[in-house]
C-alpha cells in the first residue's frame, strides 16, 4: 500500500432489489485523512452504497477497494477486518444488552470460556473520553437517549481499530446543539488520522465539516468537488438536477379570538408502558385550516401524542376536542367518523398491510364506506374506485388497485396512506412523519396533497423530525421536549427573516435548555 | 418424604431438560413448539437403541440425537426456507407422534407400547439414593447451573441473546445469525432427547404418546421463566410438582378422582400463562418468530 | 403464458408438490416395512375410488376432515393457529348427542337437528372463545393455550363418560330418530351400505357459508388484515382483541359441528374415540388447501381417501402410516410455501418492495 492509496474506493457500484434500481453506477474516492461528504436526496443511492461497500447487501457489480485493496467478496467480516467501521442510520444496536456487550459483540474476549466484559468496558470508555464520546460502559443500551445510542455505535466501531468510518445520516435523529457536537467529533477523528465518510443530505453540515463531496442523483454519481468550490444552492441543484421548486406555503394567522378551534388538545398526557409520563399535559389549539408543526427529537413524545390524539390509544389525563366536541373516550373508528384522519409515521407497521393489494389496504381507512347492507357484505366496486381515485390524484405508480403494497416504493406507499385519510376529506388531520423516507417526487405530491387540505379548511398536526419541512409548511412550530411543549414560534414574515437563529431557538428547546 | 422428593426429581427430568433446551432456542428468536415431538423421539430413538444394544448409555445417547436430528429437521425448515416457526413446530409433533406410533408397530407390533427394555430397568429401586445416583438425574442438577452460566458469561450465550432481540445488528457485526439460531435450534433438540430417553428409561419401555404434552408444558414454563434458562428450570421444576402431588393423590387414599388430578399439571400451566400475561417482564425475545430477513442470511 | 395462467400454474404447483413428496415418503416407509409402494397404493386405489362402497366411506371420512379443515383454516386466516379442534370438536359431539337423546321422543327433525346442531357449535364455540379470551386478554399464545385445553377435556370426558355413558358401554345414549340424519345410501342405492350420510351437505354448506364470508364480509376482510398486519389493524381502529375472540369462537363452532357425521348421521350416539385424530388431520387439511374454503375441500378429499384407505392397506402396512403423511404434507407444504410465495410475486412483476419482513 503506497502513501498515495485511497483509504477508500468504490468504482461503478450497481444494485437491484428485483424491479428496483437503487444503484446504477457509483463511484467513489476517498483519500486518506479526510472527511468526505456523500449527498443526494432520499432515493439517490446513498445508502444502498455504503451497505454494499460494507457487505452487508453485497454490489450487483462493482469494485470496492479498502486501503488500495480490492475487496473480493465485501461482508461485515472483511470490512471490520480492513479496519472499515459503519454507523448506521438505524441503529445496530441490542436494546437489552449492555453498551459493553454491544461494543464487544463479534469479538468477544474470553478467558477460560467465559466473557470478561470488565476488559471490553474499559477500552470502551477510554476510547469515548478521547475523541469526547462520553459512555457509561454498563448501562443498558434501551435506557440510552438517541444521541447517547449513536455515540456507542460510534465508540463500537473505534473499538474494531477502525481507520474508515462511514456514518449514515447520523444527524437525522440528532438536535442541532448535537449535531454541533457530533461534527466536533468527527473533526476530532480526521485530526487522528481517520478517514471519515459522511452520507447525508443536510448541505449545511456538508460545508462545515467536509473536505470533498460527492453528489448522487437517481443511483449515479454526478460530481465530486472540493467544498471549499462550491456553495449548498450549486448542490442542491447538482442533487436535484435542476431548479429546486420548494413548496411554498402562503401562511395564515391563527384562529381569531372566540372562534372553536378546529382541533384542540388540553392538558392530554399519556402514559408509557412503565408508568412514566410520555406526554406531559400538552396543550395545543389549531384553527381551521392551520398548520401546526411539532418539531423535536424523536423519542420526545411526538408518537405517543399522535397516537393518543388519534384514539389509538387511550390518555391518561386530559381531553381532545373536535370542533369543539369532547372526542377524548372516542375509538378510532368514531373519531373518524367525526372527521378526524390519522397518517401515522411508521407507514409499514401501522399504516399498510403489506402482503395485501392496493384496494384492500383502503379498508384500513374508513371501513364504514365499504360496507353495505348493514355491514354483511364489502362493497369492493367501491374500493376499486377509491383506489384509482387516490392513484390519480397523487400519481401512485402503479396505478393498479390490485398490486400488492409491498412491491411499491417507499413513496408511492406513503401517498396510499396519505391520501387514504384524506379521502373522506378530513376536517383534523394528526400527520406524523409525511414524507421520511420518501423520494422528492414524491415527497412534493404528498405535501402539495396537505396544503390542499388545508386550503379547503382542515386543521393540520404535522409532526416532523425535519425541520426544513416543517419550516416549509407550517404556520407555527411548537417544539417537544420530553413529553411538554418547550416552546412555540409564530412563522411569520419576522419570524422567518432569520432562519439560522430561528433554528437555533427551536433547537435549544428541543434539547430543554 | 424421601420417596416423594426421589419422584419429584424423577418426573422432573423430562420438563426440566425441555425447558432448558427450549429456553436457548426460543431466546436466540425461533419458536420452539417441537419440544413434544423432541421428548417422544427421543424416548423412543432411546426405546430402540438400548433394546438392540443392552446399554442404557446407548439409549441415552441415541435419545439426544433423536432429538438433535428432528431439531435439524426443524430448523432446514424454519431458517433458509423461511418456513412458518409455529405451523412447523406443530407439523414436527405430529410426525414424532405419527412416526413412533407407525415404528411402535411395524417394530415392536403393538399400538400401545414396546416391550420392557431390560437395559433400562434398573436394580437399584426407586429410592432416593437411587435416584440421586442416575446419570441422568444428575445431569439434570448439573446442567441447570450450566445453562444459566452459558447464557450469560459465553459467547455462545451473548450472541444467542443479540441475535434474539436484534439479527440484523449482530449480522451487521459478522455475527451469522443462521449460525446461532440452528445450534440454539439443535442444542434445544439434544436437550429435550435426552430429557425424552429418561421418560422411556424410568418406564423401561416406550408407551405410544408417552410425553403427553410435557413438551407445552416445558413450554409454559419457558414463558412463565421469561426465558431464562434457570427461571423457566425453576417454572418446570413447580409444574413436575404438581404432577408429582397429582400422582401421590390418585395413589393415596383421598377422595379425589382420577380424572380430576389429570387435569392439574395442564390448568396449572394455562394458569401460569394466564398470569403472566401483559406484564413488562414476560416481553419475549423480540424477534422470536421473525424470519430472517435476506440480508442476516449468512 | 400471460400472468395470470402463470398465476394458476404456481398454485397448482404449490398444491402438487407437497403432495409429490408425501407420495415419497409414504413409498420410503412401505418399502421399510418390505411391501411394494405400487401395490400398496393400488390397493388403496381400489378400495376407496374403485368402488361406490368405498366412495361413499371417503365422502364419509371427507365429511369430518371439511368441517375440521374448515375450522383451522378460520383461525389460519386471522392469524391465529386452533389446534385444539380435537378436544372442541369431542366437546361438540358429546353436547350434540346429550342433547338429541334428551329430545322429546317425537320431535321432529325440522327442530331436532338444528337444535343439535346449534349445541355442538356452541360448545365447541366456548372452548374457542375461552382460548380467544385468554390471547385477546393476557396474550397467551393460543397453540400452547388450545393444546392444554385439549389434554383437559380429554381428562374431563373420562370423568363425565363414567357417568353419563350407558352402563358398560363407551357411548351414550342414542338420539331421538328426529335428531337422525339420513344416509345417503337411502337415496342413491349406490352408497347402499357405506356410512357417508346427510351431514355431508351440512359441511358444503358450511364450506360455501364461509368462502362468502372471507371474500364478501366486511368481518372477512377484517380476519385478513388482523391476520396480516395486526398493528395496522390496530391502528385503523379494528380491535384485534375481539376479531381474535371472534374468530376463534367460529373456529371452535365449525369445529363443534364436526361431530354430526357419526353422532346425528352413522351410530346415533357419541362413543368414545369416535373422532380419531381427524382434529389433527384438520391441521394438513387446512395447511395443504392454504385456508381457502375451495382448497380445503380438495385437500379433504384427499385425506378422507387417505383415511378411509388406511384400513383397506393394514394387512399391508401399519394404518399408522397415515399418521406420519398428515404430518409430512403439512412439513412439504410449509417448506415450499415461501419459496412458492418468491416465486409468485416474482411472476406477478412485483419485486421493488424490500419486503414487509426485510427491514
Amino acid at each position: 500500500m503506497t502513501a498515495a492509496a485511497l483509504a477508500l474506493e468504490a468504482r461503478g457500484i450497481a444494485k437491484r432489489f428485483g424491479a428496483c434500481v437503487a444503484a446504477e453506477h457509483i463511484d467513489l474516492a476517498v483519500a486518506p485523512g479526510e472527511v468526505h461528504a456523500v449527498v443526494g436526496e432520499n432515493g439517490a443511492g446513498k445508502s444502498t452504497l455504503m451497505r454494499a461497500i460494507y457487505g452487508l447487501e453485497p454490489p450487483d457489480t462493482g469494485v470496492v477497494a479498502i486501503g488500495g485493496e480490492v475487496v473480493a467478496r465485501p461482508s461485515p467480516e472483511e470490512s471490520i477486518r480492513r479496519r472499515l467501521g459503519m454507523v448506521h442510520q438505524h441503529f445496530m444496536l441490542v436494546p437489552t444488552l449492555t453498551v459493553a456487550e454491544n461494543v464487544a459483540l463479534g469479538r468477544e474476549p474470553t478467558r477460560g470460556g467465559l466473557l470478561v466484559i470488565d476488559e471490553v468496558a474499559r477500552e470502551a470508555e477510554a476510547i469515548g473520553a478521547r475523541y469526547g464520546l462520553g459512555v457509561e460502559a454498563h448501562r443498558r443500551v434501551g435506557e440510552l437517549s438517541v444521541g447517547e445510542a449513536q455515540r456507542v455505535e460510534i465508540v463500537k466501531v473505534l473499538w474494531r481499530g477502525a481507520d474508515v468510518l462511514i456514518l449514515d445520516e447520523p444527524t437525522q435523529v440528532l438536535s442541532p446543539p448535537e449535531v454541533d457536537a457530533l461534527l466536533e467529533v468527527l473533526r476530532r477523528l480526521a485530526l487522528d488520522g481517520k478517514s471519515i465518510v459522511l452520507v447525508t443530505h443536510k448541505l449545511d453540515e456538508v460545508l462545515r465539516v467536509a473536505e470533498r463531496v460527492t453528489v448522487l442523483r437517481r443511483g449515479r454519481t454526478v460530481a465530486t468537488v472540493a467544498t471549499r468550490e462550491t456553495t449548498a444552492d450549486e448542490l442542491a441543484r447538482l442533487m436535484v438536477g435542476g431548479d429546486v421548486s420548494a413548496v411554498v406555503r402562503e401562511r395564515r394567522r391563527g384562529a381569531a379570538a372566540g372562534e372553536t378551534p378546529r382541533l384542540a388538545c388540553e392538558g392530554l398526557s399519556v402514559k408509557r408502558e412503565d408508568g412514566r409520563l410520555a406526554v406531559d399535559a400538552v396543550t395545543v389549539a389549531l384553527a381551521a385550516g392551520e398548520i401546526v408543526g411539532v418539531a423535536g427529537v424523536e423519542g420526545n413524545g411526538q408518537e405517543e401524542l399522535a397516537l393518543a390524539l388519534a384514539g389509538v390509544t387511550r390518555a391518561a389525563g386530559g381531553a381532545v376536542r373536535l370542533d369543539g366536541r369532547d372526542v377524548t373516550g372516542l375509538p378510532v373508528s368514531a373519531r373518524r367518523a367525526a372527521g378526524l384522519a390519522y397518517v401515522p409515521a411508521d407507514r409499514h407497521g401501522r399504516g399498510l398491510s403489506l402482503e395485501q393489494s392496493f384496494a384492500d389496504n383502503l379498508v384500513l381507512g374508513d371501513g364504514r364506506r365499504y360496507a353495505g347492507a348493514g355491514g354483511l357484505w364489502l362493497d369492493r366496486r367501491r374500493l376499486d374506485a377509491d383506489a384509482r381515485d387516490i392513484a390519480a390524484r397523487l400519481d401512485v405508480r402503479p396505478p393498479d388497485p390490485e398490486e400488492r403494497v409491498g412491491a411499491l416504493s417507499g413513496g408511492n406507499q406513503q401517498k396510499i396512506v396519505v391520501g387514504r385519510a384524506l379521502l373522506a376529506g378530513p376536517r383534523a388531520i394528526v400527520c406524523a412523519q409525511p414524507t421520511r423516507g420518501v423520494d422528492i417526487g414524491a415527497a412534493q405530491r404528498i405535501r402539495a396533497a396537505l396544503l390542499e387540505a388545508s386550503d379547503g379548511g382542515a386543521a393540520i398536526l404535522l409532526l416532523s423530525s425535519d425541520l426544513d419541512e416543517l419550516l416549509a409548511l407550517s404556520d407555527r412550530v411548537v417544539v417537544m421536549h420530553r413529553g411538554r411543549l418547550a416552546g412555540e414560534a409564530r412563522l411569520d414574515a419576522a419570524g422567518l427573516a432569520d432562519v439560522a437563529a430561528l433554528k437555533a431557538r427551536l433547537g435549544r428547546w428541543m434539547l430543554g435548555a | 418424604m424421601s420417596d416423594f422428593v426421589a419422584k419429584l426429581l424423577r418426573i422432573a427430568v423430562p420438563y426440566v431438560f425441555a425447558a432448558l433446551g427450549g429456553s436457548f432456542s426460543e431466546r436466540a428468536g425461533v419458536i420452539t413448539l417441537g419440544l413434544e415431538g423432541y421428548l417422544l423421539l427421543g424416548a423412543f430413538g432411546a426405546t430402540v437403541a438400548a433394546d438392540l444394544s443392552g446399554a442404557a448409555a446407548a439409549g441415552y445417547a441415541a435419545g439426544a440425537v433423536a432429538g438433535g436430528v428432528a431439531a435439524l429437521l426443524v430448523a432446514a425448515l424454519v431458517l433458509p426456507l423461511c418456513a412458518d416457526q409455529v405451523t412447523t413446530g406443530v407439523a414436527l409433533n405430529l410426525f414424532a407422534d405419527g412416526l413412533t406410533r407407525f415404528a411402535l408397530k411395524a417394530l415392536y407390533d403393538s399400538s400401545s407400547n414396546s416391550p420392557r427394555v431390560e437395559a433400562f430397568a434398573s436394580d437399584g429401586g426407586a429410592g432416593l439414593g437411587a435416584t440421586l445416583a442416575h446419570p441422568l438425574v444428575i445431569a439434570m442438577l448439573v446442567a441447570v447451573p450450566l445453562a444459566h452460566l452459558a447464557m450469560q458469561r459465553t459467547t455462545f450465550g451473548l450472541r444467542v441473546r443479540a441475535v434474539g432481540e436484534h439479527p440484523e445488528a449482530a449480522a451487521s457485526l459478522g455475527v451469522s445469525p443462521l449460525r446461532v439460531r440452528l445450534a440454539a435450534v439443535v442444542l434445544g433438540g439434544l436437550l429435550a432427547g435426552i430429557g425424552g430417553a429418561f421418560l422411556a428409561a424410568d418406564q423401561a419401555k416406550f408407551v405410544d404418546g408417552m410425553s403427553r404434552g410435557r413438551g407445552y408444558i416445558a413450554l409454559a414454563a419457558i414463558i412463565a421463566g421469561g426465558w431464562r434458562p434457570l427461571a423457566a428450570a425453576g417454572a418446570a421444576m413447580l409444574f413436575a410438582l404438581a404432577v408429582t402431588v397429582q400422582y401421590t393423590l390418585s395413589s393415596s387414599y383421598v377422595q379425589i378422582p382420577d380424572w380430576a388430578t389429570q387435569m392439574l399439571p395442564y390448568g396449572l400451566a394455562l394458569f401460569a400463562l394466564v398470569l403472566r400475561g401483559r406484564s413488562s417482564a414476560a416481553k419475549p425475545p423480540s424477534s422470536l418468530g421473525s424470519p430472517l430477513g435476506k440480508r442476516e442470511l449468512a | 403464458m400471460s400472468p395470470s395462467t402463470r398465476l394458476w400454474a404456481a398454485r397448482l404447483l404449490g398444491f402438487v408438490w407437497p403432495l409429490l413428496v408425501t407420495l415419497l415418503a409414504a413409498s420410503l416407509l412401505i418399502v421399510a416395512c418390505g411391501r411394494d409402494p405400487i401395490a400398496v397404493g393400488r390397493t388403496l386405489i381400489d378400495g376407496t375410488w374403485g368402488s361406490t362402497y368405498g366412495l361413499g366411506q371417503v365422502l364419509f371420512k371427507t365429511t369430518s376432515l371439511v368441517f375440521t379443515g374448515l375450522a383451522v383454516a378460520v383461525g389460519l386466516r386471522a392469524g391465529l393457529f386452533n389446534i385444539g379442534v380435537e378436544g372442541q370438536l369431542i366437546a361438540g359431539a358429546f353436547l350434540m348427542a346429550l342433547v338429541g337423546a334428551s329430545l322429546p321422543r317425537g320431535t321432529s327433525s325440522i327442530v331436532a337437528v338444528p337444535l343439535c346442531l346449534t349445541a355442538g357449535a356452541l360448545s365447541g364455540a366456548a372452548l374457542g372463545a375461552l382460548a380467544g379470551a385468554l390471547k385477546a386478554g393476557r396474550g397467551a399464545h393460543e397453540v400452547i393455550t388450545t393444546i392444554l385445553l385439549n389434554f383437559i377435556v380429554r381428562a374431563a370426558m373420562v370423568g363425565i363418560g363414567q357417568r353419563l355413558f350407558l352402563h358398560e358401554t363407551i357411548h351414550t345414549a342414542p338420539v331421538v330418530p328426529g335428531a337422525e340424519l339420513p344416509r345417503l345410501g337411502r337415496f342413491v342405492d349406490a352408497f347402499h351400505g357405506s356410512a357417508v350420510n346427510a351431514s355431508l351437505f351440512v359441511a358444503l354448506a358450511a364450506a360455501g357459508a364461509l368462502a362468502w364470508l372471507f371474500a364478501r364480509t366486511p368481518l372477512g376482510a377484517r380476519f385478513t388484515l388482523v391476520g396480516k398486519a395486526p398493528l395496522a389493524a390496530e391502528t385503523a381502529g379494528i380491535s384485534v382483541g375481539r376479531t381474535t375472540l371472534v374468530a376463534l369462537a367460529l373456529s371452535g363452532a365449525v369445529a363443534g359441528l364436526t361431530g354430526s357425521g357419526f353422532v346425528l348421521g352413522y351410530k346415533h350416539y357419541y362413543e368414545d374415540g369416535f373422532s380419531g385424530g381427524v382434529g389433527f388431520m384438520g391441521i394438513a387439511v387446512a395447511v395443504l388447501g392454504r385456508a381457502h374454503p375451495l382448497g380445503v375441500l380438495v385437500a379433504a378429499l384427499a385425506f378422507g381417501t387417505l383415511s378411509a384407505g388406511q384400513l383397506v392397506v393394514n394387512a399391508a402396512v401399519p394404518k399408522e402410516i397415515v399418521d406420519v403423511l398428515t404430518a409430512v404434507v403439512i412439513l412439504a407444504v410449509i417448506g415450499t410455501g415461501p419459496r412458492l410465495r418468491q416465486f409468485v410475486s416474482r411472476m406477478k412483476g412485483g419485486g421493488a418492495g424490500q419486503g414487509a419482513r426485510i427491514q
